[in-house]
């Protein structure tokens, strides 16, 4: 059981336990999708549906699911939310669906659902485990949005779609490849813990 | 000739780390040592390899002949799970030294993105049988090479100077960009 207050249970996923720029989680989608702000909203949003609601199942039967086989259920219980996740984009934003291909799918190996589920949801009450989950969905989201604004902005000079920079601006068009997705995430945690060993000396 | 370009563009150009992204985390966390990342990939190829098979006899054989295929996920993830464990006491008893040099990587594949990643491209891309084994064979190849190359840069990036904040999981990641844009000079080799 843990022992914090509602609010630093929900804060903590924001910035303490980030979980992609301190936990570097959820490594394969924070790189995958972040080529535009649309697409990693997107995949931030259902990552959350997945997540909150794994967990919201999770710790209200966890005292039915027999230890050895927890892993196992719980995987079970987050492919069968993953797949109302797929089929829901699929059906609704056929286009969204179609570019974000087999990342959607994908969510169910997603570290750190799974990590909540096994660190967080099986051992503490409903509404913590939500409040959690909640949390590091924020978290998770701020970090897509993060990656995915310098991305854009700097590659195709657009914010959700809309051009910002002036015409004299030349996209960078290496933001957009691979490659931009690696050195944007690369610099920005030596930033994080640039900033966070500086707040440490001053205090 | 279409064996030949799946092979190909499979291994260097879809390379799956440095193109799709998928098992960035065994990428990362296994690449500080050359023959610990060699044992991985070598473990990683094997798995790709068989669940290339697996996943495709389930999905022709079962899903798509009862019209099941929304429980291509459900199915595909306990598959894998149950795979890799049966394969880890496979090799452990057919042939010990092999699983020796293995070791705790097998039961890492499990949950690795890459397997679950292969099965799922495989399906997208409507590949027969032997594209299919080509294809997770190929993946694995591909797989190796990354995590070999980023090993062996990572060995000579400890004598270097580099500045404290990226130390870790920061440098890694920039040079695996670098790598990236290395690899994305061989997509011209097939249109």
């Amino acid at each position: 059981m843990s022992n914090r207050t509602i609010s630093q249970e929900y804060l903590k996923g924001l910035w303490e336990e980030n979980p992609v720029f301190r936990q570097l989680l959820g490594m394969c989608p924070t790189l995958a999708v972040t080529n535009a702000m649309i697409n990693g909203l997107a995949m931030g949003l259902a990552t959350s549906f997945v997540l909150i609601f794994s967990s919201l199942v999770v710790s209200s039967i966890k005292k039915l699911i027999p230890s050895q086989v927890r892993i196992a259920s719980y995987i079970v219980i987050i492919a069968s939310f993953v797949t109302i996740a797929d089929r829901f984009l699929a059906a609704f934003f056929p286009p969204l669906s179609k570019n974000l291909g087999p990342y959607v799918p994908l969510i169910v190996v997603n570290c750190i659902i799974l990590g909540r589920q096994e660190a967080f949801s099986s051992k503490n009450t409903v509404g913590r485990s939500l409040t959690d989950a909640v949390g590091m969905s924020t978290g998770f989201i701020f970090a897509l949005l993060v990656l995915s604004a310098i991305r854009e902005i700097l590659g195709m000079g657009t914010f959700f779609g809309l051009p910002v920079m002036g015409v004299w601006f030349k996209p960078w068009v290496i933001m957009v490849l691979p490659a931009g997705a690696f050195i944007t995430l690369g610099i920005l945690l030596g930033l994080f813990l640039f900033i966070e060993h500086k707040t440490k000396v001053r205090s | 000739m279409e064996i030949l370009t799946i092979l190909i563009s499979a291994v260097l150009i879809k390379n799956f780390v440095l193109y799709y992204f998928l098992g960035i985390c065994p990428f990362l966390g296994v690449s500080k040592k050359l023959d610990s990342a060699l044992s991985m990939g070598l473990a990683v190829t094997f798995v790709m390899s068989i669940t290339a098979v697996v996943s495709w006899l389930i999905n022709h054989f079962i899903l798509i002949p009862y019209s099941l295929e929304y429980l291509q996920i459900v199915s595909f993830i306990l598959v894998i799970a149950s795979l890799v464990q049966l394969v880890e006491m496979f090799i452990r008893k057919i042939s010990p030294p092999l699983y020796q040099a293995l070791g705790i990587y097998l039961p890492l594949i499990t949950t690795n993105c890459a397997i679950m990643g292969l099965a799922l491209l495989a399906v997208r891309k409507n590949y027969n049988f032997i594209e299919s084994v080509v294809f997770g064979f190929g993946s694995g190849v591909g797989f190796t090479l990354a995590i070999v190359l980023m090993a062996a840069i990572r060995e000579q990036l400890d004598l270097a100077d580099v500045p404290e904040p990226l130390k870790g999981a920061g440098i890694t990641l920039i040079v695996a960009g670098l790598m990236a844009l290395a690899f994305s000079g061989f997509s011209g080799m097939i249109k």
